[in-house]
């Protein structure tokens, strides 16, 4: 790697003073993206602010409307957190995907979104839980809402000088489920082909909240809007669930590369579409 | 670059050095404290042949920088054996032929050891699953896991004795 100096201040506004002026600075939460990264000369940094000795990003906090995610947590821990498995057994199953286990020690939620990556796989299981991003910068604290986060491959909305403090997860209503679909060629260890998160809500037999997103179909992680409004209001079934995996498989841009044609890809977006959905909604 | 002072357990002792921040954790191991049981394979967190323990965590060394080993607890693979006295799994390895070449036995050893030190009796798929971070090109893995699950069972047996 390129040399480069290494801050790791404990709280954040020393993070703030750190990243302020500096605009090439990277910040540094498990590296597992980054240092690869850096080490592969894909990316270069005066500066690398390692934000994993600042509390507020390594705590998992139950609030009275939902769940605090530091932004650092690393995945292992929110595998394995009792209240994550109780309450947001999606996001215990997700982090538990990503990478192996020696990755999952390190790996945070808040870098695969950082990352942007078009297939990051936590990122459309956050945007199908309404999941909202609190960062910190030179202005304040602001929030922005997870499906407006990535904006291009490897791009994210972060500002100069802000960072993500934590992820807010609102607590679910009885009824809701969520559950996130990949489709990889081998068991474990692989960067999805596609995958696809959904999350949906059944009060008295009629879908009351209903969201889709997608990765590795388009140049940042997708989230269908479409499905949201075919879904809210009917009774779930078969033909529902059809009619919202083909809006899913529509909305798909996909490419061709070495992992899958273009087709293949648009093909399985509607097919894990439907057996998510079939998963929420029966 | 100007080197930086970190100071860390290492193997139950502590240890200090100094280290540019763009070196990996996994080199200051090998090249600074000649700890050169922790082996590089891929240095991109893909085989695992880097493994080690930070703060009773598993994790890549390959992908932690040195400096981020401040004040942190790190078990390499010598720090696995107690004195001359091998760990059941070193063991298990010899016994079941689990290695060839053998330069992806330290990381294979360090995370089987994670594995095993919070649930004394996984399946076999749970051991499969949790080695799935680590690649062997010798072996076929098969007799990793038979060596981790005769480990298992041993380290069991002497628990309850
Ligand atoms: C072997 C291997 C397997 C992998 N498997 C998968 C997989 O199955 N699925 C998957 O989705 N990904 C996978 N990844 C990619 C990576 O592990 C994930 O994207 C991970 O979640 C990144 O988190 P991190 O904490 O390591 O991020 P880092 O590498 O520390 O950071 C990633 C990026 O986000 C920025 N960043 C991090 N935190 C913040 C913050 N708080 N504020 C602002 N910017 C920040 C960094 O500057 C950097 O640009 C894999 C990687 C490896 C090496
Ligand atoms: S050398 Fe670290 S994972 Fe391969
Ligand atoms: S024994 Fe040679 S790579 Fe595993």
């Amino acid at each position: 790697m390129k040399p480069f100096d290494y801050v790791a201040p404990t709280t954040l506004d020393e993070a703030v003073h750190a990243l302020a002026g500096n605009p090439a600075a990277r910040v540094l939460a498990g590296g597992t993206d980054l240092l690869a990264q850096m080490k592969g000369g894909r990316r270069e940094a005066p500066l690398v602010v390692d934000v994993k000795r600042i509390p507020d990003l390594l705590s998992i906090r139950m609030e009275e409307g939902g769940l605090r995610l530091g932004a650092a947590v690393p995945c292992i821990r929110i595998a394995t957190n009792a209240d994550v498995r109780a309450q947001y057994p999606a996001l215990a199953e997700v982090a538990s995907l990503i990478g192996g286990t020696a990755i999952q020690g390190r790996a945070s939620i808040g870098g695969n979104l950082c990352n942007a990556a078009p297939s990051a796989d936590a990122v459309p299981l956050l945007i199908v839980l309404s999941a909202v991003a609190r960062v910190a910068g030179p202005g304040g604290i602001r929030e922005i809402a997870v499906e407006d986060f990535c904006v291009a491959p490897g791009k994210n909305a972060l500002g100069e000088g802000e960072f993500l403090v934590d992820l807010f997860l609102p607590k679910p209503a009885a009824g809701f489920k969520a559950h996130y679909l990949r489709f990889i060629p081998r068991n474990e260890m692989d960067i999805a082909v596609v995958g696809v998160g959904v999350s949906a809500t059944v009060t008295d037999g009629q879908i009351t909240t209903a969201r889709l997103a997608l990765a590795s179909v388009a140049p940042t992680p997708l989230f269908v809007r479409e499905v949201t409004e075919a879904l809210v209001g009917k009774a779930p079934s078969a033909e529902a669930i059809a009619g919202a995996a083909a809006l899913a498989e529509a909305a798909a841009k996909p490419i061709s590369d070495m992992r899958a044609p273009a087709e293949y890809r648009r093909h399985l977006c509607g097919v894990l579409s439907r057996r998510a959905l079939t998963a929420v909604l029966q | 670059m100007k080197k930086t002072y970190v100071s860390m357990q290492l193997n139950g002792e502590p240890v200090e050095f100094l280290a540019e921040p763009s070196q990996t954790l996994l080199e200051c191991l090998r090249d600074t404290l000649h700890l050169t049981g922790t082996k590089e394979g891929c240095g991109d967190g893909n085989c695992g042949s880097c493994c080690v323990m930070l703060d009773g965590t598993l994790v890549t060394s390959c992908l932690v920088l040195g400096v981020e080993a401040e004040g942190r607890t790190v078990t390499t693979i010598e720090g696995i054996a107690a004195g001359q006295k091998l760990h059941p799994l070193q063991k298990a390895f010899i016994d079941h032929a689990a290695l060839q070449c053998g330069i992806c036995t330290p990381g294979f050893i360090v995370a089987a050891k994670a594995l095993l030190d919070q649930e004394p009796d996984p399946s076999e798929e749970r051991i499969r699953l949790w080695l799935a971070n680590n690649l062997c090109r010798c072996t076929g893995y098969d007799k990793i896991v038979r060596a981790v699950q005769a480990a298992a069972k041993e380290i069991r047996e002497e628990k309850q004795a």
